[in-house]
């Protein structure tokens, strides 16, 4: 135990060292380059080595943790009710596949526009709060659209969900590589925002709204569309959840949904990108072994997994190992 | 009067429960002057300035902008209507590098903020004039870096060079020299010299010898009033102004 601390606080002491500049920088692009072809081989590789169905869940939540890291990482606003977009997108990617027969990219999509529009009014409010104030108003609205979908059951089908969403693909290892070039696609999005001329902006508003209002930035307009923005992304990965599982319950919507990607986040590394896929990889393969064997208090691990990240290696396993200051 | 008013306050004030920090305040700005706003602490010299960009709504009084009335607009929007400002306690984004500052201030002029689905090395198109700035304010060697890694001196000269990005009409300068050394001033006060030239410049500025070398027009505040205005020399012979400054005290010297 001493060790290993005694191994991160080294892992720190290094990271925070500034590189040498202009030699590392080329180096770094190379290395960056031989770790998304890595990233990509793994990808393809996943449904080798796990449960495709697992595969395929881990693909899910690294696209709803990306979505929490770029408001949480890039603009500084922790959501803490994400699952409404990620379970409103679940619901509306199950119904359109069940009335409407979409084949599941297209009702993936629908799903995710759905999560983008239902961020508009949601946050509207939100963003005009920060901190603490912010993940309590997106709680709550989260929490609403849980009673909303319990009451409505001649739509959602109340606390039996929505059964038997229709797939053409029905074997999930295939089904793996069709939802890949989706996830690809969304974790391209989220990578092109921060490197934009937006994402610029919102990295200053992060560092200093005041300062970026008084240069002209409309602070809450570019905050609102970060919010629609990880909304889509987060419904991507909530439609691709509903089409993965064929089946769509309350869960999705509720408020642990919502912890759970904040704690896959804060375990791979805020404001990295590539901490959402390596958390959604841990988090999920773990839940997955230790209901496997039996165990029945996950909570509890993921908690004290939660826990030590925070009190040991705050900036999560991508940030201690890899990210620079 | 026949010179254009630049900015305009009337009857402005602020309460901040119960405490007024700005008292029916009236402003006139002539276009084109470099108008300083001086007092003691408290005076209520940095409410003015939040009051007059819209980063504080006022209790009442209006704002006029080239007779345009701006009371109650967010400072965005006042900024956008050409309105730049430094900050006393210097406000930068840490992580960024001073090029990077620029760059983004020169994007906010001009826009193009919004889009996310570009590459970000679209802002490189505003580096030639980024350097620019930065030589003219004294920073061209350091682009390369972080706003966090500069002297107290040279982030101050970061805060002139993203207000003058915005090529405002209006430049609000919130005691631009404070904890600057002696070349340092004397390099602000050049500096000023030169960015006025078609601008409109207000200033709270506690150092009396940059007062004396730029301001065509003083305003004096005490306790959230104005207690004098005129031009630099009538203020300083203003007994109302030796009185408030050297406390009454000074008065038995004489």
């Amino acid at each position: 135990m001493t060790e290993s601390s005694a191994l991160v606080a080294q892992e720190m002491a290094e990271a925070e060292r500034p590189g040498p500049e202009p030699r590392g920088s080329a180096l770094r692009r190379n290395a960056r380059w031989l770790l998304l072809a890595a990233a990509v081989v793994f990808a393809l590789w996943l449904p080798f080595g796990l449960y495709p169905a697992v595969a395929v869940e881990i693909l899910c939540w690294a696209l709803f943790a990306v979505a929490i890291d770029l408001l949480l990482g890039y603009v500084g606003l922790m959501s803490f009710g994400h699952a409404a977009f990620w379970g409103t997108s679940a619901y509306a990617t199950g119904l359109v596949a069940i009335h409407w027969g979409l084949p599941f990219p297209l009702a993936v999509l629908c799903g995710a526009l759905t999560a983008t529009v239902l961020a508009v009014p949601i946050g509207y409010l939100a963003v005009k709060r920060t901190g603490i104030y912010f993940a309590m108003v997106t709680l709550a609205f989260a929490q609403m659209i849980y009673v909303v979908a319990n009451k409505w059951s001649s739509l959602t089908g109340g606390e039996n969900g929505l059964q038997s969403v229709p797939r053409a693909i029905t074997d999930n290892f295939y089904f793996y590589y069709a939802a890949l070039p989706i996830v690809f696609g969304g974790l391209f999005l989220a990578w092109r925002i921060v490197h934009s001329p937006f994402g610029r902006v919102l990295v200053a508003i992060r560092d200093n709204p005041s300062r970026a209002r008084a240069l002209g930035y409309a602070v809450h307009r570019y905050k609102l569309m970060a919010f629609m923005l990880s909304a889509f992304l987060a419904g991507l990965g909530g439609g691709l959840f509903a089409m993965g599982h064929r089946f769509v319950s309350l869960e999705t919507l509720h408020w642990t949904t919502s912890g759970k990607a904040v704690i896959i986040v804060v375990l791979g590394g805020i404001g990295t990108l590539w901490g959402g896929p390596l958390g959604a990889a841990a988090i999920v393969r773990l839940e997955d072994w230790l209901s496997f064997s039996g165990f029945e208090q996950i909570g509890l691990v993921t908690g004290g997994i939660f826990v030590l990240t925070v009190l040991l290696f705050r900036r999560g396993v991508w940030g201690t190992l890899f990210k620079r200051r | 009067m026949t010179t254009p008013l630049a900015l305009v306050a009337r009857g402005l004030s602020r309460d901040f429960r119960g405490f007024r920090a700005v008292d029916a305040v009236d402003l006139e700005v002539a276009a084109g002057t470099v108008h300083a706003l001086v007092g003691p602490n408290g005076a209520g010299k940095t409410t003015l300035f939040n009051l007059l960009t819209g980063f504080l709504a006022p209790t009442s009084g209006r704002i006029e902008l080239a007779g345009r009335d701006v009371t109650g607009l967010p400072p965005e929007a006042v900024a956008r209507l050409g309105v730049a400002r430094s900050f006393q306690i210097t406000s930068l984004f840490g992580q960024l590098t001073s090029g990077e500052h620029v760059e983004l201030a020169l994007q906010a002029a001009q826009g193009g903020g919004w889009r996310f689905w570009r590459s970000d090395k679209l802002l490189h198109r505003h580096r030639p004039r980024a350097r620019e700035l930065l030589a003219m304010v004294g920073l061209g060697e350091l682009e390369q870096s972080k706003a966090d890694s500069l002297s107290y001196g040279r982030k101050r000269a970061l805060e002139l060079a993203l207000a003058l990005a915005l090529d405002p009409q209006v430049l609000l300068l919130d005691e631009p020299t404070a904890g600057m050394g002696m070349e340092d001033v004397e390099r602000t006060i050049e500096l000023i010299g030169r960015v006025r030239e078609g601008r409109t410049v207000v200033m709270v500025e506690h150092n009396m010898s940059v007062v004396g070398a730029l301001a065509d027009r003083v305003t004096v505040l005490q306790a959230g009033r104005v207690l004098a205005e005129g031009s630099y020399e009538q203020v300083r012979a203003d007994e109302a102004v030796i009185t408030a400054y050297l406390g009454s005290g000074s008065h038995a010297a004489h």
